[in-house]
């Protein structure tokens, strides 16, 4: 069991303060989607997490024990960063069987079972791989990790429709055999939203919002119409987002309907639909 | 089995309703044992915590039980169980609607059983309904 706490954590480059007192309480064993704009401080978040970059204030802890140099806890943790950090003029086999090295758990099989699925060529240098294979290459070592927590930075960045779904499927198979910690930082978000238990929300280096998706989804919707009578329906309500199209508007409300509102709604003769998590992704970060 | 990503029921209900729709057809016969979780989530990309609420719905329900170590099973009388369920929610999940509707349209009660009985459209009848 491995929980990640992330406490008042701050990261300043320079002027910019890439984190803000981020204070994040990570369960284990569970799928997290990490979610922001770019330059939100996603990647920064994850490379503190793994001790790649020291935070400027705060600490991260994980099972109780700080990360900074520490390789019991490092070696559980791994990382699939968005850039390349392998040898280049490397092969992918020779690759996979140092990751064996690093971290003990890895499970060959498994990987060159995989490497056969999405048609990798193990033999290839990391050099040649076009950019979905590189993702591909660097997914495959994560999930046949087999650490206790698993960090994916961009995992599907380049890959097409069909092999992006066969990524998820064989993440939530692995999760299922051995469950763990995931965490997945991604801008497809609607694609994600099944797959992921709780959406980490952040914007401009601050925490947001940390919630399961389905309360996160049952706490919001859509409400549209004439604007006029929209107007008169999102008086008062937490209204985080607002589409104009000519007369007709169409709002996101931030609140969980009720019965008054039911009733309202169908005085008004203004429509509900639900509200999908990249809607409600855009409205809260926008 | 379907699952909705866009309904606005949760995916855990969906699923849920799915499992039921399916014993109801006879597709999952009682006393058999039904698809794992895992499988479930794989095949939809569903979150196995989203799969296992559903299936935890229909096992506190009595409509499935947990035989360990084997997998999920379907309950003797989980037919009959379900069809009590449905039929007890049929009017406020069908008829209620379908009433709400036709009194848009000014479709009167007479008419939707004619309709219901012979199963064909009606006729224009706006002028009468206005009454």
């Amino acid at each position: 069991m491995k929980t990640i706490q992330i406490k008042g954590v701050s990261k300043v480059y320079g002027h910019t303060k890439a984190l803000d007192k981020v204070d994040i309480d990570i369960e284990s064993n569970r799928i997290y989607g990490l979610l922001g704009r770019n330059g939100a401080g996603k990647t920064t978040l994850l490379n503190l997490m793994t001790n790649r970059i020291f935070p400027t204030e705060g600490e991260v802890i994980i099972d109780g024990e700080r990360v900074y140099e520490n390789d019991k806890v490092l070696g559980n943790i791994f990382y699939m960063a968005e850039k390349n950090l392998y040898p280049e003029d490397e092969r992918v086999r020779n690759i996979y069987k140092w990751t064996k090295e690093f971290y003990p758990s890895f499970d060959m099989v498994y990987a060159e079972d995989l490497s056969e699925k999405f048609g990798l060529d193990l033999k290839k240098k990391v050099k040649s791989l076009s950019t979905g294979y590189a993702s591909i290459f660097k997914a495959i070592a994560a999930l046949a990790s087999n650490t206790d927590i698993v960090l994916f930075d961009e995992p599907v960045l380049g890959l097409d429709a069909n092999h992006r779904d066969m990524f998820y499927k064989e993440l939530i198979a692995n999760y299922s055999e051995r469950p763990k910690t995931m965490i997945i930082s991604t801008h497809l978000i609607e694609e994600v939203s099944s797959v992921i238990e709780e959406a980490i929300i952040i914007k401009e280096g601050k925490l947001i919002l940390k919630q399961s998706v389905e309360e996160l989804l049952s706490g919001a919707y859509v409400v549209s119409g004439e604007t006029s009578r929209v107007d008169k329906y999102i008086q008062g309500k937490k209204c985080i987002g607002i589409e104009v199209l000519g007369s007709f508007k169409s709002a996101t409300v931030f609140e969980a309907v009720n019965n008054k509102d039911k009733v309202l709604a169908e005085e008004l003769q203004v429509e509900f639909a639900k509200a999908e998590l990249q809607k409600v992704f855009i409205d809260l970060t926008n | 089995m379907l699952i909705d990503f866009n309904s606005e029921k949760p995916i855990y209900l969906q699923l849920a309703e799915a499992i039921e729709d399916n014993i109801l057809k006879g597709i999952f016969e009682e006393e058999t044992q039904i698809v794992s979780t895992t499988e479930i989530s794989v095949k939809y990309r569903i979150n196995p915590a989203t799969a296992g609420k559903g299936v935890n719905v229909l096992v506190d329900e009595g409509v499935l039980y947990k035989k360990r170590g084997l997998g999920m099973f379907v309950s003797s009388g989980a037919k009959k169980k379900i069809l009590e369920k449905r039929r007890n929610s049929f009017y406020e999940e069908y008829v209620q609607s379908l009433l709400e509707e036709a009194a848009k349209l000014s479709i009167s009660k007479e008419d939707i059983v004619k309709m219901i009985v012979g199963g064909n459209r009606i006729e224009d009848n706006s002028n009468k309904g206005s009454k």
